[in-house]
């Protein structure tokens, strides 16, 4: 159980930047790419907005016979496997049978695909239903087309627990570390605006309405109404610290130090929310204090009855203004499953450049005693960073990075 | 009647890119047609989409033992050749 969980390889596919550093640029620039979907025809629906990654073209990426198999989410989620892997300097094939795994978390599955295929089967008939639907649409397929690609046969599993699971998935990772495992690519993509993606989201009651992109997906405001989803999220090398000093890793970008998942209560238990014990706990795991916490990444739902539990439990924890806080997915709409992985490597980078992203748009609510970062990046020390992150159904997960050296 | 076989390695060709894709290192406008369709590339579940969609194409109905133990694409061929013959028999 002494094994350290270090991060040494970032991919990130996220709507304001394909590629670590185009998005990491983007962000510290508030750069947003929340706006009208054109990945189908919004016009009827209430909400219509997203935060969609253009100018990916998989065929520029993957080998053609993985692309008949796959849905969107799977090609964009093994482009950020390949990058994360090159980040970090491994050759999977060089790896020893077994040393290496996959952890993926999924909120849907490959929704675009299963659509096409149910629209063949309803208008042409079952003949027309390709084969590959039988694992396209499934929640492990990114785990599963990932470990075929590189040959990573180590642990591998998927997490599903909505927004949640990008965080658990990571925590998944650091105890397959600390049981022997050298390396896991953990992390999430998801991707499903097309319409019955939309449908799904639109039932869950969550969604932002209206045509404004820059007044739409707004935490912690007076004028928070839900939120904008996005598409894609960010895989991460995972690695045993003694393996990755042994071949000399090129990059160490953090420590996945502490963590803790918990449950909301019943509703109408009038017990509180479970995201403020997700928050002790897993400073507990750390083994630190508040006071060593540099920034929090909140999960910034935009829900006021959802921002209130998560500002007081940040204001519980570390005081009034106590911390700096910040949500840059307010420039990439939420990403289910993978938004929370890709707020980690958001954390690690403000770890290694010494500098905390903003949140855009909103302007926190005086009722909420947070210290959000807003309008510009704050230059700032960081040697420790909390991710929190929350699905639908009372799922709460809580991560602390921290520096390597820390 | 046509003296050439209906169902040609050319179209076959075309519908495994379109059902399946072409492996990396692999090149199916060689000399393919006694080539095992696993050093090919194609497992079995690539097989079944392409019979899939020689199915739809040409309107017939292959057996799925006849997607399961073809091995090679003369094997293929001849199956689907045969199937053709017979539906215009009838």
């Amino acid at each position: 159980m002494n094994a350290r969980p270090l991060v040494t390889g970032l991919g990130v596919v996220a709507p304001n930047g394909l590629g670590l550093e185009e998005y990491w640029a983007a962000t510290l620039a508030g750069r947003s790419a929340i706006g009208r979907i054109t990945r189908f025809d919004p016009t009827d629906y209430p909400s219509r907005l997203a935060g969609e990654i253009s100018g990916f073209d998989a065929r520029e990426h993957l080998p053609s016979r993985l692309l008949p198999q796959t849905d969107r989410m799977t090609q964009l989620a093994l482009v950020g496997a390949d990058w994360s892997l090159t980040d970090a300097g491994i050759d999977a094939a060089e790896l020893p049978d077994y040393a290496a795994g996959v952890i993926t978390a999924s909120h849907s599955g490959g929704f675009e695909f299963g659509q096409n295929e149910l629209k063949a089967l309803w208008s042409k008939g079952g003949r027309y239903v390709s084969a590959y639907q039988s694992f396209a649409w499934f929640y492990a397929v990114n785990s599963g087309q990932i470990s075929i690609r590189h040959g990573l046969r180590g642990p591998s599993s998927v997490v599903v627990s909505d927004q949640a699971g990008g965080l658990d998935a990571l925590a998944q990772a650091r105890r397959q570390i600390r049981k022997g495992t050298s390396v896991v690519v953990a992390g999430a993509v998801d991707a499903s605006i097309c319409s019955w993606g939309w449908v799904a989201q639109l039932a869950g009651g969550r969604l932002a309405t209206g045509d404004d992109a820059a007044r739409a997906y707004l935490p912690f405001d007076e004028d928070a109404r839900g939120h904008v989803p996005g598409e894609g999220g960010a895989l991460l090398v995972v690695e045993d610290a003694e393996h990755a000093r042994a071949r000399g890793a090129q990059n160490v970008y953090g420590v996945l130090a502490g963590h803790a998942a918990t449950m909301d209560p019943r509703p109408g238990s009038g017990r509180a929310p479970g995201i403020e014990r997700a928050v002790e706990e897993a400073l507990r795991d750390a083994g630190i204090g508040p006071d060593e916490v540099d920034v929090v990444f909140a999960d910034a739902a935009a829900i006021p009855e959802l921002d209130r539990a998560e500002a007081e439990a940040i204001t519980k924890t570390f005081g009034p203004h106590g911390v700096p806080v910040t949500a840059p997915k307010t420039m990439t709409g939420r990403l289910y499953s993978g938004a929370a992985p890709l707020d980690v490597a958001a954390a690690l980078l403000s770890i290694r450049d010494g500098i905390i992203p903003p949140t855009v748009g909103s302007s926190p609510n005086d009722r909420y005693d947070i210290d959000l970062v807003i309008g510009a990046p704050r230059p700032a020390p960081v040697r420790t960073a909390l991710v929190l992150a929350r699905g639908q159904g009372g799922f709460n997960s809580a991560l602390v990075v921290r520096a390597a050296d820390s | 009647m046509p003296t050439t076989s209906p169902f040609t390695l050319d179209d076959l060709r075309r519908i495994l890119r379109e059902a399946a894709g072409e492996e990396e290192g692999v090149d199916l406008t060689g000399d393919i047609i006694d080539t095992d369709f696993t050093a090919l590339g194609y497992e079995s579940l690539a097989l079944l989409e392409t019979g899939g969609r020689i199915e739809r194409e040409y309107d017939i109905s292959l057996d799925d033992s006849a997607l399961t133990d073809v091995v090679t694409p003369r094997g293929l061929i001849d199956i689907v050749n045969a199937q053709l013959a017979a539906a215009q028999s009838v």
